[in-house]
């Protein structure tokens, strides 16, 4: 009896995968938008870090003999009513968007992550009375929640990110719960919980890594939210404040007095903002399609 | 504790009372309740998955646990594990109540009692590697701290279930059906446990795997004097496997006894038709046969039918299977039957 057992099961397949170049040229063939997306990502991460070399003066500097210049070889987007170089502050003005759009996405959909597997997991009592106080959220616009948050916190830097985390959180939240709950009924939490292992390990080891699809498609995206928020709230005056450079506040400096006169102070921070938000969009719906089996298997 | 005395089991289907037991069920009876509502919500009817039965196993025992499919066999044995918080009776596993412990005293238990599930597709976590998953158990009880020597084991429990100790750099993706069913049995051995509830264990793989799996739980239980709880729908399956075989139907136990002796002597009308519908591996024997099969449906947990459960579909019922549930009794030697009429 014993000895038919060990003979059939100790094939081991061997795993062959193309070299990295040959995927990556499978992905951009397979997700062109998506890969344009990453494309504007990239540029926004690069323009973040190397904003010293990249740009050619001081982001803060005023200069009363270049204000309101046109575009030219000096000055390849321009300048603001204070003489300051447009092009620098879009420049850094990337580094204040991905600054507060990483860290308002990631921080935002990681406690929605978590709260949502912990309302899947435990159910009952504690799923209800999450799931109501996601509701109430929800049923406030995002940029209404965030407005009130700042209203309450003051404007500012952090304040900003912290108004546009807070409305992420139900959203992710909700949308992951759904997933956890699926997984919980599958018999490998059963079998977690048969080996007595306690809710926080079930939950962070065996739970939160099933659902990652969600939770990165849900990053993404809120990384563009986050930026078209900080630029809205900036433009309302309730975000980053002068002098820092920030998209939404060139523009508010531009869009009103100049729009006709200076067209350059307000075109060029609303183009860096609709590329980026553009750029996390598509980059998010490309990964979400690679993230879905049933869209991948082909 | 009290209530061991105060309660007197409804069905008392193969209890006995003279020895102490490894595991000894008690009038177990798990209802889930059926809510209306979204915010308040009220219970409008229960599903009556297992509804008080009683039966026990001694140690080193194979238990065989048939019944279609519903008939709440796999609750009882999720009721074991504690995996669902039993409506009513007793669990007593080696003398202690089980649902009477609450999730910090059950981990102690938790080590003694393992789990193998039917589906080797979903009963391993897709993210973890076979090495981690097996050392993750030893590593939260605190069995082998160092971690040289818990690989040392994981390895030594990859080649007792038949598995190449390479595997344990792999992914579940990565295995065939039979593979992963026998790493979910090295992931239930991990803890040298005393008793494993294979729940549906074999059922989903192919029948010359699953010959290899039965052997490889047959060679296991008298490695390591190991005691099963064998939830099957296989009639041949559990016949091979078991010591003693209990039938379920409709959340109630109607028939226990020895393998042999059930699936030669069958009692209960519905052991008889259960039996009756296997098929003979003869098509001459096979065309000869006069079929009996079982008229009407199984009835809803949810709204069983009154006294004896079987008695719409049961072919010797009487006026009284209407009103009075039938006790069980001893017909000969260790054959229990819930049925007055045999």
């Amino acid at each position: 009896m014993a000895i038919a057992q060990t003979a059939i099961e100790n094939i081991v397949p061997e795993e062959t995968r193309d070299p990295w170049y040959v995927q990556f040229w499978g992905l951009v063939r397979r997700q062109p938008l998506g890969a344009a997306g990453g494309l504007v990502v990239l540029i926004m991460l690069f323009a973040t870090i190397f904003a010293e070399v990249l740009s050619p003066y001081d982001p803060e500097m005023i200069s009363f003999e270049h204000m309101l210049v046109a575009p030219n070889a000096d000055f390849w987007m321009g300048t603001d009513a204070f003489g300051r170089d447009i092009l620098t502050r879009i420049i850094y003005g990337a580094r204040t968007a991905l600054f507060v759009g990483f860290t308002a996405a990631f921080v935002g959909s990681t406690l929605g992550l978590i709260l949502g597997v912990a309302s899947a997991y435990f159910g009952g009592i504690f799923d209800l009375v999450v799931q109501r106080l996601v509701d109430i959220l929800m049923a406030f616009p995002l940029i209404v929640l965030a407005l009130a948050v700042v209203a309450t916190l003051g404007a500012g830097t952090l304040n900003v990110v912290i108004a546009i985390t807070i409305p992420f959180i139900p959203q992710c939240a909700r949308v992951v719960r759904s997933s956890a709950l699926a997984i919980r009924e599958i018999p490998y939490v059963d079998a977690a919980r048969a080996l007595g292992f306690g809710h926080s390990r079930i939950i962070l080891r065996h739970m939160v890594p099933n659902v990652m699809a969600p939770y990165l498609i849900m990053l993404t995206t809120f990384v563009g939210h986050a930026i078209l928020l900080e630029a809205s709230l900036s433009y309302l005056g309730l975000g980053v404040q002068e002098p820092t450079a920030a998209w939404g506040l060139m523009l508010q400096g531009g869009a009103e007095e100049f729009a006709e006169s200076a067209p350059w102070v307000p075109i060029f921070p609303g183009l860096a903002i609709t590329l980026a938000v553009f750029g996390f969009n598509l980059f998010g719906d490309a990964l979400r399609d690679l993230l879905d089996p049933r869209l991948r298997a082909r | 504790m009290t209530l061991a005395t105060e309660r007197q089991p409804s069905s008392e289907v193969g209890v006995q009372a003279a020895e102490p037991s490894f595991l000894e069920i008690r009038d177990l009876k798990m209802y889930f309740p059926v809510t209306e509502g979204t915010v308040h919500q009220k219970v409008v009817a229960h599903v009556k998955a297992v509804d008080g039965i009683s039966f026990s196993i001694a140690r080193g025992e194979t238990l065989g646990l048939v019944g279609e499919s519903g008939c709440g066999k796999t609750t009882v044995g999720r009721c074991i594990l504690q995996l669902e918080r039993s409506t009513d009776g007793q669990i007593l596993f080696k003398g202690r109540d089980l649902t009477q412990l609450d999730q910090k005293a059950l981990v102690p238990v938790r080590e003694k009692i393992q789990v193998i599930f039917q589906d080797p597709y979903s009963s391993l976590n897709p993210r973890m590697k076979i090495g981690s998953m097996l050392a993750e158990p030893m590593r939260v009880h605190g069995i082998i701290k160092d971690p040289k020597q818990r690989q040392a084991r994981v390895n030594e429990l990859l080649s007792v279930c038949g598995l190449d100790p390479k595997f344990s750099d792999r992914y579940p993706h990565e295995m065939s059906g039979g593979q992963r069913q026998r790493v979910g049995i090295a992931r239930a051995l991990a803890l040298n446990p005393e008793f494993i509830i294979c729940d549906e264990a074999v059922s989903a793989l192919d029948v010359s795997i699953q010959a290899q799996v039965i052997n490889l739980l047959e060679d296991l239980r008298r490695q390591f004097n190991l005691t099963y709880l064998f939830i099957a729908h296989d009639l041949s399956v559990v016949r091979h496997i078991s010591d003693r075989v209990a039938v379920m139907y409709l959340g109630n136990l109607v028939e226990l006894a020895g393998g042999d002796e059930l699936f030669d002597r069958p009692t209960h009308p519905y052991t008889r038709a259960l039996l009756d519908a296997v098929p003979i591996p003869d098509p001459e024997v096979e065309s000869h046969r006069a079929h009996k099969v079982l008229q009407g449906e199984v009835p809803s947990p949810m709204n069983p039918p009154s006294g004896c459960v079987f008695h719409p579909r049961c072919p010797l019922a009487v006026d009284s299977c209407r009103v009075s549930v039938p006790q069980g009794r001893e017909i000969s030697p260790g054959h229990w039957v819930a049925c007055s009429q045999v």
